[in-house]
């Protein structure tokens, strides 16, 4: 499913409506069908709000939003989102989590119990299904999140630096999770991270936001054939590129 | 010293009554005054047997005045929750109401005796009334907080899987709030359990009660007597406060 975004502008006004934060400056966006996009770009450059703004959890203050050419009143049908903060609810249990969604479409108890497992059982976390969130890891707290958001079959995945609060060998490993996940289920997927080795491992295009408020100034399309090693001269030339975008947003107006 | 350790609970309450019992017996604490732990005993087996007036039974007592507790309580349940969530979630409302809560609430439950006895008459809309009073704030309160305290990431999480304002209220609002709610239904319950009793001393239609008890003791000058009613008061609020720490930890497992 394609997703366009045209001149989408957010501008933030505090209560007493005299001061204003530009956010978000004339992004133009088309992300293909089925394509893994990923966003870089300094802290606070309004990465977040333009998730926010496909997500419709919040509104643009110019610009619109089109998902297959349709400018949808309810994105949400279409558009599913996972937290960096993972966000699953502790009063649930893993399968009561995953089966969220399913059960807002009042989709059977039983039906809905044996789809949850399933996810359950094929990200690894068998066993698993009746224990709450306190007792989890980071990692398998993410995956319960992404198998939360995946089971209701959205076409288009945002996801906000997910593995920015893992260890660097959970985050490898749930990389690799996420390529194969999206490797059999196709999805469009949008994936803030501060990672370059990240972007670079799962991408098709990275896209670099400059500071705020933030605009596309960088962008680059990552033909890397799969499986990719991390290693390889074409993934380093590529690091290199993206790492020489971001120090040098860094340094503009300092 | 383990065994002073692990008995500890019961073995300092224990000392106390001994000693107690040692000042009456030797003449230091006057029985009219403050009776011996056993005259106490013997005053609440005439209560438990014989009853206070005659024939009503202190067991009596107590179930009328839990009947009273749980009934005020029930509705200032039911109304602090749904109201305490809406405050909490609407900024305008809470704007709206944050002054005439917080006008009210710092007024004594007892303080609306006269005014409840002029609207309900005595007897047991006016208790009702009082009880209300005492249970609904703390719960309205802890509503709010509990609401105002719920990670706006969950309801963030909650629409995009599709969530509708009612399914949020119903799936997100009210569970994440469930651990401040329980915080408050045992404020609640504790004052209103207090204020009971407080207010059963106006006077009770039904003969049973037991504020009601507790005056007639005083009536017919039995300290014993008075003194068994209030050690009766203290028991039923600990057992109550025992069962709803119970069930907190059930429903609240997943803290």
């Amino acid at each position: 499913m394609t997703l366009e975004l045209k001149n989408l502008c957010k501008t933030y006004t505090d209560e007493s409506g005299e001061n204003t934060v530009a956010a978000l400056s004339n992004i133009t966006l088309t992300v293909r069908a089925g394509e893994f996009l990923s966003v870089i770009g300094p802290s606070g450059c309004g990465k977040t709000t333009m998730l926010r703004i496909i997500a419709g959890l919040e509104q643009p203050t110019a610009g619109e939003v089109f998902i297959n050419g349709e400018q949808l009143a309810e994105p949400w049908s279409r558009v599913g989102f996972v937290f960096q903060e993972y966000a699953l609810f502790p009063w649930r249990t893993v399968s009561e989590n995953v089966e969220f969604g399913l059960e807002l479409k009042n989709i059977p108890k039983q039906e809905r119990r044996r789809m949850a497992l399933e996810y359950i059982n094929q990200f690894g976390m068998g066993g698993f299904e009746n224990k709450y969130p306190k007792e989890l890891s980071g990692g398998m707290k993410q995956r319960v999140a992404i198998a939360r958001t995946l089971i209701t079959n959205p076409s288009i995945i945002l996801m906000d630096e997910p593995f920015g609060s893992l260890d660097s060998q959970t985050r490898n490993a749930l990389q690799e999770f996420l390529r194969d996940v999206w490797q059999t289920s196709q999805k469009t997927i949008i994936f803030i991270t501060h990672n370059i080795d990240e972007a670079v491992f799962l991408s098709h295009r990275v896209i670099g936001f400059s500071r705020r408020p933030g605009t596309i100034k960088f962008s680059l399309d990552i033909d890397i054939p799969a499986p990719r090693d991390r290693t390889g001269s074409e993934f380093n030339q590529c690091r290199k590129q993206i790492l020489g975008f971001l120090q040098q947003e860094s340094m503009a107006d300092k | 010293m383990n065994y002073l350790k692990k008995n500890s609970k019961l073995l300092f309450p224990l000392l106390l009554l001994v000693l107690w019992q040692i000042f009456s017996s030797s003449g230091y604490f006057p029985p009219q005054i403050l009776p011996s732990p056993l005259q106490i005993v013997t005053g609440i087996k005439e209560l438990l047997f014989a009853g206070l007036p005659p024939g009503n039974s202190l067991v009596l007592h107590c179930f009328e005045s839990l009947l009273r507790v749980s009934a005020g309580f029930a509705i200032a349940l039911i109304m602090g929750v749904p109201l305490g969530i809406m405050v909490g979630r609407f900024k305008l409302l809470r704007n709206m109401l944050t002054p005439v809560i917080e006008t009210i609430r710092p007024i004594p439950p007892l303080a609306w005796i006269p005014l409840a006895i002029l609207w309900f008459g005595i007897g047991f809309k006016s208790a009702l009334f009082i009880i209300f009073l005492g249970c609904f704030f703390p719960i309205l309160l802890s509503t709010i907080s509990g609401v105002l305290s719920v990670d706006t990431i969950l309801i963030d999480a909650a629409k995009t899987l599709g969530a509708t304002e009612k399914k949020i209220f119903l799936q997100i609002l009210i569970p994440a709030a469930t651990p401040s709610i329980f915080t408050g239904i045992r404020i609640g319950v504790g004052i209103g359990w207090m204020t009971l009793v407080a207010a059963e001393f106006t006077g009770v239609k039904s003969g049973y009660g037991l504020g009601y008890m507790i005056m007639v003791a005083r009536d017919i000058q039995r300290p014993d007597l008075v003194i068994g009613g209030m050690a009766a008061i203290g028991l039923m609020g600990y057992l109550l406060d025992a069962g709803l720490r119970m069930l907190e930890a059930r429903t609240l497992k997943w803290r």
